[in-house]
């Protein structure tokens, strides 16, 4: 087996200086009942041909976003990643290393950490980030619990404009803690109604913008709502490339910023794995989830960067921590962080920019096709859309056409009165032909 | 004086004294290097991108007009920038890793290849199901693997890594409870215990209770029967366990615990010492999280992203979250809303549909190996560790002298007894003899733990010289010569660290 390097001759010698007669004799201590004879029933080791071609059939039986013309978004966005991150984060040195536990040893990933750390700040217009949670979902929820330790406070208001997804993330983590949810009824401009859904048991109120229709809004008049009763804003975003282009949430009144980080340097992959941006206001630092990187100097005064403030942590706080996440998103938070510098200021403003374009050609598009009524009133790169069809129908009909037409609200939200209502995205990817083409096989659809 | 054939000298004919180091960043191969915010990158930027063809007028005062701060870099630049990082890393690939409970084993580059064909790494979580069916049928082969290696009926792929696979078991496990009317506020957990099971069980809003720990490192299992009772939800044991060695009276402990209606819960991070010889479904187990990271090799990427789906017995698969996949005639479907047969579910652990790409890596390393490389992969891992353990015990304090170990091998710090000099100066010290450091100070049931996994992946060679070191350092210590552990590293990118002023006055980012 090629990723086995012990000979049989190296088995022998080893088991004689151990002094055991077999190799049986290490696993004395399973009970005899639940040892295995021989190998479980699965197919025995294959070489590399013969895997890459298995593998190869199965990735076959997938179409590709690449592959033409496609829409989806709500809350995965396909994004051009240039070649040399890939190639960055598939050194060595950062792909078979760990969590940096030994810091003169990991000064490579500390170091980047701590940059991300710092841009993760920029972006979201507060003081002080982490080093990566699993991907936006979770922070969300993990924001959720911060704010109820913080304010000492049971319920949480969700507007219905949060990604339904994380809406359920936020639910299962916090009401077995005791924490409520309030989910406000979904609607396209939702983050109207939340202000009247605060009161004095809320310890935070969670709005998405760009919404999950694509809305986007200022909440700051939310932020100063929360506030005057004592509750926290967490503001929640799902395309990171829309901090180019919008009113960060700290300059929002934001007390935490929750991202999905995936759109900076990661691809789609089906889901996962992404990463969770978490930022929030100084007072609040204690209470972080996860990894945070800090600056210290080394024995002869050289600086230097170590995991700190670890006391929050599951290692040394145990059940009283502040989560119990261990592995984080660290790879993909190197992605993030090196696509990211490759961007720079000028190079994600323009970026932003060009999706935004990107949107607004799509959204004339569709808005001259035959029964299809735009819903969104302001966006980033994503809206809604409502169809004189269930949409889901018509997604799966332009799909055999090779158009992947958007995401059907009712994939998110059943039940939900929506069934017409698609939500498309366009980015950097999408040509102008694919637009056409996509406006031109909708209208032959819905003409039918 | 030697000289070369083509009559150059190899050896200076003068003496040449100590320089000092010279003036520049960095020297030889070791390049210092600053943080990205300063390059005088303010107004650069390494991507070309078209203009936008329309603005942003339609936003009106949404749109940001304040800076970012964000400094941007050229190609060339970046490259060097994160070459240069990397360079300051210990890696597997550079030399072993023994960091104990972290199962830092070899990366294959097949896995990497295969997460980024373009059929698994561009395709998005919410296209129509039609168009994914080769994603789909991959999550059911590696639900398959899964569930045979552990000889249990159900898996939930979605959760994102260890800890997150053990808060999927335990909600399970309260909504099991539940369904049954049978509310419990317990969860027991031995002293030994990984910090998350803990911090996992009080997320789910349990209060822990720990179970004490025999004189050979096992549950007590006095202990434990006398603090089960009608009020106890589940009962977490790692096995084989944080001391690296095997619950010899697991049975006992499954049976106990289900005597007393609660759930058995196994940490699975120490699945590598058994896969293909033994299945936890036959030791009782209801739920066990499965670390593909570890294991089953996807990489460690510098703190993840990692993965850890759950095995479930039958009782508790009715509760495991969406998304599962079914296979139907017409092809694969995916549940991924909590209704029909997934009433019961206890919820959304995340997004989407958990970490596809370390599903593609995982599978890809298990078909690799096959049902007989998996077995040897075990039988690999503890010989390893055995052969460090006998190696190295004459020179240090193993902490369970009796008996072998499983994949890993620990010791307690009674040898450095009066030498002066700790767990941590010997980890310290170990950097510069060209080795990552074993787990120091866990578990904490044993003072000044060192917790060395050597992993099946280490030729014998790089075994022995590791042990080599050790034992090198070993002599040092005891021959007195506290200054080599002391100051150590001197040979790291960086001197020793000063951990408690960065956590006195945390700086955690960069001001100009």
């Amino acid at each position: 087996m090629r990723y086995l390097p012990l000979t049989p001759s190296d088995r022998a010698e080893m088991l004689a200086v151990i002094g055991a007669p077999s190799i049986d004799a290490l696993f004395v201590d399973v009970p005899p009942a639940a040892r295995l004879a021989g190998p479980v029933d699965l197919p025995p080791h294959q070489g590399e041909l013969e895997v890459e071609r298995a593998m190869g059939r199965l990735a076959a039986r997938n179409r590709p976003a690449g592959a033409g013309p496609f829409f989806c978004g709500a809350g995965a966005y396909r994004h051009h990643v240039p070649a040399s991150v890939d190639h960055l984060i598939q050194r060595s040195e950062f792909l078979t290393s760990y969590t940096p536990y030994q810091p003169e040893i990991a000064q490579g990933t500390l170091q980047a950490l701590f940059e991300f750390q710092t841009q993760v700040a920029s972006l979201t217009g507060l003081p002080v980030a982490n080093a990566s949670l699993y991907d936006g979902s979770t922070a969300c929820a993990e924001a959720v619990m911060m704010a109820a330790r913080a304010t000492r406070r049971s319920k949480a208001v969700l507007s219905g404009g949060l990604h339904p997804h994380y809406a359920e993330a936020c639910w299962t983590l916090a009401h077995t803690a005791g924490v409520a949810t309030q989910r406000l009824a979904a609607a396209v401009d939702a983050e109207a109604a939340v202000i009247e859904a605060i009161d004095a048991d809320t310890a935070c109120v969670v709005v998405q913008t760009p919404n999950v229709f694509g809305t986007v809004t200022d909440v700051s008049a939310i932020a100063e709502a929360a506030h005057a009763a004592g509750a926290l804003l967490v503001v929640v975003t799902t395309e990171a490339i829309s901090y180019g282009l919008l009113k960060s949430p700290g300059e929002m009144g934001a007390d935490i910023a929750v991202a999905e980080g995936q759109s900076i340097g990661n691809p789609l992959t089906f889901g996962g794995p992404y990463v969770g941006l978490f930022a929030c206001r100084e007072a609040l630092t204690r209470q972080i989830p996860g990894r945070l990187c800090g600056e210290t100097v080394d024995a002869e005064g050289k600086r230097g960067f170590v995991l700190t403030l670890s006391t929050r942590e599951q290692h040394i706080r145990r059940e009283k921590a502040t989560s119990n996440i261990c592995t984080n998103s660290g790879l993909c938070a190197l992605a993030f962080t090196i696509h990211m510098t490759l961007l720079g200021e000028a190079g994600l403003r323009r970026l932003a920019m060009v999706n935004h374009a990107r949107a607004r050609l799509l959204q004339g598009a569709l808005a001259a096709v035959p029964g299809v009524e735009v819903l969104t009133p302001r966006f980033f790169n994503e809206l809604a859309v409502r169809l004189p069809k269930p949409a889901a129908a018509v997604v799966n009909a332009l799909a055999a056409d090779g158009i992947i037409a958007g995401v059907p609200v009712s994939r998110l939200d059943p039940g939900g009165g929506m069934d017409d209502v698609l939500l498309v995205c366009a980015t950097e990817t999408t040509a102008h032909v694919d637009i056409a083409d996509f406006a031109e096989a909708l209208t032959r659809e819905l003409a039918q | 004086m030697t000289v070369l054939a083509a009559g150059r000298p190899t050896r200076p004919e003068i003496e040449i004294p100590n320089q000092a180091a010279p003036e520049g960043r960095g020297h030889g191969l070791a390049q210092d290097e600053p943080l990205i915010f300063e390059l005088d990158g303010w107004d650069k930027t390494g991507v070309d991108l078209p203009e936008a063809e329309l603005d942003a007028s339609d936003l009106g005062d949404l749109v940001r007009t304040s800076m970012i701060g964000l400094p941007g870099l050229s190609e060339p630049e970046t490259l060097r920038h994160y070459v240069r990082l990397s360079q300051k890393n210990h890696a597997i690939d550079l030399a072993m890793y023994p960091l104990g409970s972290c199962t830092m084993k070899h990366n294959p580059r097949l896995n990497e290849k295969m997460a980024r064909l373009p059929g698994f790494a561009d395709i998005h979580p919410l296209q129509p199901q039609s168009t994914v069916q080769g994603a789909l049928a991959l999550m059911d082969e590696l639900a398959h693997w899964l569930k045979t290696l552990t000889g249990m009926p159900a898996v939930a792929l979605s959760p994102k890594a260890g800890a997150h696979g053990e808060l999927c078991g335990l909600l399970a496990i309260r909504a099991a409870l539940e369904a049954r009317g049978d509310a419990r506020r317990t969860v027991l957990a031995p002293v030994s215990a990984h910090g998350t099971n803990p911090a996992t069980a009080a997320m789910a809003g349990y209060q822990v209770v720990e179970i004490a720990q025999t004189d050979d490192g096992r549950v007590d299992i006095a202990d434990l029967a006398s603090k089960l009772g009608p009020n106890v939800a589940a009962v977490m044991v790692t096995n084989p366990n944080t001391c690296g060695l095997f619950e010899r009276d697991v049975m006992e402990i499954s049976r106990l615990t289900h005597a007393a209606g609660a759930f058995f819960y196994c940490d699975g991070a120490n699945f590598n010492a058994i896969v293909g010889r033994v299945r936890p479904g036959d030791l009782g187990v209801d739920a066990m999280h499965i670390n593909l990271h570890k294991t089953f090799s996807t990489p460690h990427g510098g703190g993840g992203p990692g993965a850890g789906p759950v095995v479930l017995s039958a009782a508790l698969a009715p509760f495991a979250p969406a998304p599962w996949v079914v296979s139907e005639e017409e092809g694969w479907r995916l549940i991924e809303r909590n209704e029909g047969e997934a009433a019961q579910a206890f919820g959304r652990l995340c997004a989407f549909h958990g970490q596809m790409g370390m599903y593609v890596r995982a599978l890809t390393y298990m078909m690799s190996h096959g049902s007989d490389g998996l077995r040897q992969v075990a039988e690999d891992a503890v010989l390893a560790a055995n052969y460090v353990k006998a190696r190295l015990s004459g020179a240090l304090t193993a902490a369970f002298p009796d008996g072998p170990c499983m994949h890993e091998a620990l010791f307690d710090d009674t040898w450095l007894e009066d030498t002066g000099i700790s767990t941590l100066d010997v980890a310290k010290a170990l950097i510069d003899e060209g080795f990552h450091p074993m787990t120091m100070y866990f578990p904490l049931v044993v003072h000044g733990a060192m917790l060395i996994e050597p992993t099946e992946t280490e030729p014998k060679s790089e075994i022995d010289r590791f042990c080599d070191a050790v034992l090198r350092l070993a002599a040092a210590a005891k021959a007195g010569d506290v200054a080599r552990f002391k100051g150590a590293p001197f040979t790291a990118p960086l001197r020793r660290l000063d951990e408690t002023a960065a956590a006195r006055k945390p700086r955690l980012k960069w001001t100009a």
